[in-house]
């Protein structure tokens, strides 16, 4: 197989180890006097979006920063909790740069590049150095030296994290860092702004479209680059981990401009979350992975179990992870565990009312921790309470809050009964395809952290969301935003009424214009929901040909009804937040239409996209490298017709094998 | 579409942007499941509102989880609603009984204008942000993070002061529309630590001129925010920072 000739990934020559140290030290600068005069616009203020425009700005670039939210600081990389890899080997346990390389190519189902992921796993450490060096308080040990965790797919301790809150702390890092660069003038922040539109001239990204979410105006922004930090599209499944605000319109407004999408169909459904209460349900809460290094996984070995979770003997739980996978045990990777949760559920073995959850249990690990903290304390013969008691304390410590939030929603004390947990969907491994130096195929555009399909393969292992948001922004664009820019010093400002952001500019005023004129009977969230069901029952955990096919037409179908029957209220030049929504909703429509097309094509199982057609005897997904080892690149040909470019995959340092973690 | 069996009545704040007078619209709320959350409640309102042709209620949220600080209603003359520790995305409808009648306002405070209904503007926080809410360290410049040792009790007293989530509630609960608790609880979190205490002093009095210029009250302890929270940020932290303002004012007045 040959990549597409309109796929260059420009991955440097030369062994793995040295291509980024010596591209790094080889491509192009731009001489300070010359950083002042170029302009950068970043889109999205979450990890990605914050570092990169904190460090191009104290570089000396002119850089805005856009977000649809009030402040920088609520991106949803807030709600990030478990922690962010980096291999810093403190533990000494045989950590290092290639076996987090590996652990990453692999827990991806050898669908990601390697170039990518080793440098990725070579800045991991530089992460935490920065963030250290903010003032981020990362757990520490009594002697004062970073703590660490593990997290799945992995088994060594180089997660590194602050309580359950680990993206908080770690965007507020890069928030100072950018609110540092804001009060000296080198950032404009707007927020309550959205971008409705990228404007190309000559084939390159000189701008956006913006609307300023409070007066409704539309804005035109002239860069000469435009960084898309944009995050991921969960929610075209309508209920996922992301946050209400979430959406793929950036992203998707680019993909029609030129930028081709990547492997699409790729989609996370984390094992641990809490389950669906009902049909006013808006979103869904994650419970950190972290918990499952301490919390085992199981349900009755009886089907339809009335009992309670405390009333099952020992003998009669199934602890289905530890079983199938003795060597990885409750840490498979995130792929792996929600299949095998789904698998119980459907054969009839869940648990709680809806029966479609598994539980959660801290009661063993609390027991042990007790136990030790009794040993520490030098008690003798202390009562089995008093051990429980002591145990406690250690899980409120680590995981607390996540504690709290549980009870909060559920109503059921996390510390006297299981959890019950069910499999949802939370982040999305395809996105914008962008080469080595995360440029798209449109150039002078480029997409960082969740919004680039570039590391992660077809599953994601847990904390290494943050770590790529964070290298993407302080320590990739840094560098290989000068291969383009140094191109580009001769090139002054463009005036915005240049004809380009004139026709973009109408662009999205007829359609808002369009969206107010239908004046149909049902909501945007009518739309959604339907959206999100179709997506989730035929592009979900399982997948076949079959439903695929049909959730095309269906999909078509409902795109036809939400241009002839949706009711967006209000004005434009209001803060209209129903005008706002019905933007994003047409636009995952679309893209949920590529997502069912991609996840047709890609005949094979792998990773977080598994069609029911390939699997193993024992139900594990089965790839077929010699026809998919290959990233789909699909190009945008107008109105439900796209184009497929291969980018092939080869791997020179890792040899393709059959994930096993029995 | 049913939900549920509680009905309730909701008056809420209507107001159509900063520069126009609002007043309070009386809504139903019927069908309401107790598993609900409080914004998941008003999103029925508002598809019921839309359904029927008249115009939804604007409101702030994101994250829906409690943590990006977006959401912001002041619900029975409590910001967050009546459970402590908790943001409004946090609370569920099983806090409240079948035929309440519940009243929800905006956060007030001559800093915070009202946006529309329940939305309001918050970037004066981003603002005292910018005055010194930070370690000046550009990337690039860190050392191995094993290299800064910090005693475990610091880093835990720190890391309670940085989970602030910026949401207001302080301003909002405070009779004087105070951002002490806000401020203080990024000063702490950073003169707690040794790669903070280098710009202790400036960060101090940046941030406070900051506070006054943008038309927050001045504080008289009576605690209302810590009370109010929802991420429990201790009034020490506001002792700490009074203690740093002084000592700062003093110095930089020798130099």
């Amino acid at each position: 197989m040959a990549s597409s000739s309109k796929l260059n990934a420009k991955i440097p020559e030369g062994i793995l180890e040295d291509k980024w140290t010596k591209y790094r030290s080889t491509v192009h600068l731009v001489n300070p006097a010359n950083k002042r005069s170029l302009e950068v616009i970043v889109v999205g203020s979450g990890l990605a979006g914050s570092s990169a425009a904190a460090s191009l700005a104290e570089m000396g670039y002119k850089v805005k920063v856009f977000c649809f939210q009030d402040s920088p600081r609520r991106a949803h990389s807030i709600a990030a909790q478990g922690g962010v890899n980096a291999a810093k080997n403190y533990q000494n346990d045989g950590d290092s740069v290639y076996r987090l390389f590996y652990d990453t190519i692999k827990g991806g189902d050898y669908r990601a590049r390697e170039a990518n992921v080793h440098r990725l796993a070579e800045v991991s450490g530089n992460i935490i150095d920065q963030c250290v060096a903010q003032g981020v308080p990362f757990a520490r040990e009594y002697g004062g030296t970073l703590s660490n965790r593990s997290f799945g797919g992995t088994q060594v301790q180089r997660t590194f994290y602050a309580a359950g809150q680990t993206g908080q702390q770690l965007l507020l890092g890069a928030y100072s860092a950018l609110q540092r660069q804001v009060g000296m003038g080198a950032v404009t922040l707007m927020a309550r702004h959205e971008m409705m539109d990228v404007v190309t001239i000559d084939g390159k990204a000189r701008g956006i479209i913006a609307r300023d979410l409070v007066t409704g105006k539309l804005q035109r922004h002239f860069g000469h680059a435009v960084l898309l930090c944009t995050g991921g599209y969960g929610n075209v499944f309508y209920l996922s981990t992301n946050a209400m605000g979430c959406n793929v319109t950036a992203a998707w407004k680019a993909h029609k401009k030129g930028a081709f999408f990547g492997n699409p169909c790729y989609t996370q459904i984390h094992p641990t979350c809490i389950p669906v209460s009902g049909d006013h349900q808006s979103k869904l809460t994650l419970m950190s992975e972290s918990l499952r290094n301490d919390g085992r996984i199981w349900v009755p070995k009886q089907k339809d179990d009335k009992r309670k979770a405390k009333d099952i003997p020992e003998e009669e739980r199934d602890y289905y992870l530890e079983r199938r996978y003795p060597a990885f045990g409750n840490l498979v990777p995130r792929d792996v565990a929600s299949r095998a949760a789904k698998e119980r559920c459907d054969a009839g073995y869940g648990v709680g009312s809806s029966k479609m959850a598994v539980y959660l249990d801290f009661e063993a690990n609390m027991m042990r921790y007790g136990q030790i903290e009794a040993n520490k304390k030098n008690l003798h013969n202390p009562t089995k309470e008093a051990i429980r008691a002591l145990g406690k304390d250690v899980v409120k410590e680590k995981y607390g809050n996540l504690f709290d939030m549980y009870k909060q929603i559920t109503d059921e004390d996390p510390y006297e009964m299981p959890m019950r947990i069910y499999p949802a969907v939370h982040y999305t491994m395809g996105g914008l395809w962008v080469d080595y130096n995360l440029m798209t195929t449109v150039p002078g555009l480029y997409a960082l952290g969740e919004a680039n399909f570039s590391d992660h393969g077809a599953n994601r292992l847990g904390a290494s969301a943050l770590m790529q948001g964070l290298a993407d922004g302080y320590f990739v664009i840094p560098y290989t935003i000068g291969e383009y820019l140094s191109e580009e010093i001769r090139t002054k400002a463009i005036p915005t009424d240049n004809e380009a952001f004139v026709k973009a500019e109408a662009e999205v005023q007829e359609r808002i214009n369009k969206l107010f004129s239908i004046k149909g009977t049902k909501t945007v969230d009518y739309f959604h929901k339907a959206l999100g069901r179709i997506m989730w029952e035929k592009c979900g955990m399982a997948r076949s040909a079959k439903g695929l096919t049909e959730a095309i037409a269906e999909i078509q179908q409902l795109k036809k009804d939400f241009w002839s029957d949706v009711r967006v209220p209000g004005e434009q030049h209001e803060f209209n937040t129903e005008l706002e929504k019905a933007h994003r909703v047409a636009d995952f429509i679309e893209l949920g239409e590529l997502m069912c097309k991609d996840a047709l094509n890609r005949n094979e199982s792998c990773g977080g996209h598994f069609r029911e057609e390939y699997q193993t005897g024992e139900g594990e997904a089965m790839r077929d490298d010699d026809n998919f080892a290959y990233v789909a690149a699909w190009e945008y040909k107008g109105e439900s017709n796209f184009e497929l470019h291969k980018e092939e995959l080869k791997f020179e340092n890792i040899k393709l094998a059959q994930r096993n973690y029995a | 579409m049913s939900h549920g069996n509680m009905n309730l009545t909701l008056k809420v704040w209507k107001q159509k942007n900063k520069d126009s007078k609002g007043r309070f619209e009386t809504y139903d709320a019927k069908g309401i499941s107790p598993d609900m959350s409080f914004l998941e409640m008003f999103d029925v309102v508002n598809e019921q509102l839309i359904s029927t042709g008249k115009e939804p209620i604007a409101f702030d949220h994101d994250c829906r989880e409690g943590i990006c600080g977006m959401c912001s209603m002041y619900i029975n003359g409590r910001p967050h609603g009546p459970k402590g520790g908790i943001t409004t995305c946090q609370l569920h409808m099983r806090s409240f009984n079948n035929g309440d009648t519940i009243v929800v306002e905006p956060w007030r405070g001559a800093a915070f204008p009202v946006i529309k209904d329940l939305a309001v503007d918050r970037s004066s926080f981003d603002r005292i942000m910018s005055a010194g809410g930070f370690v000046s360290v550009n990337t690039g410049n860190a050392k191995d993070a094993n290299n800064i040792l910090i005693p475990k009790d610091d880093a835990d007293t720190a890391f309670d002061a940085a989970a602030c989530i910026g949401c207001g509630a302080c301003v909002a609960a405070c009779k004087n529309s105070s951002a002490m608790l806000f401020v203080s609880a990024k000063v702490s979190q950073l003169s707690l630590l040794p790669q903070g205490k280098i710009e202790k002093q400036e960060r101090v009095l940046n941030m406070v001129k900051q506070m006054d210029e943008e038309g927050f009250g001045n504080c008289t302890n009576t605690g209302a925010c810590e009370a109010e929270c929802p991420k429990s940020i201790s009034l020490e932290n506001i002792a700490r920072m009074n203690r740093e303002y002084v000592g700062a004012s003093f110095t930089q007045n020798k130099k």
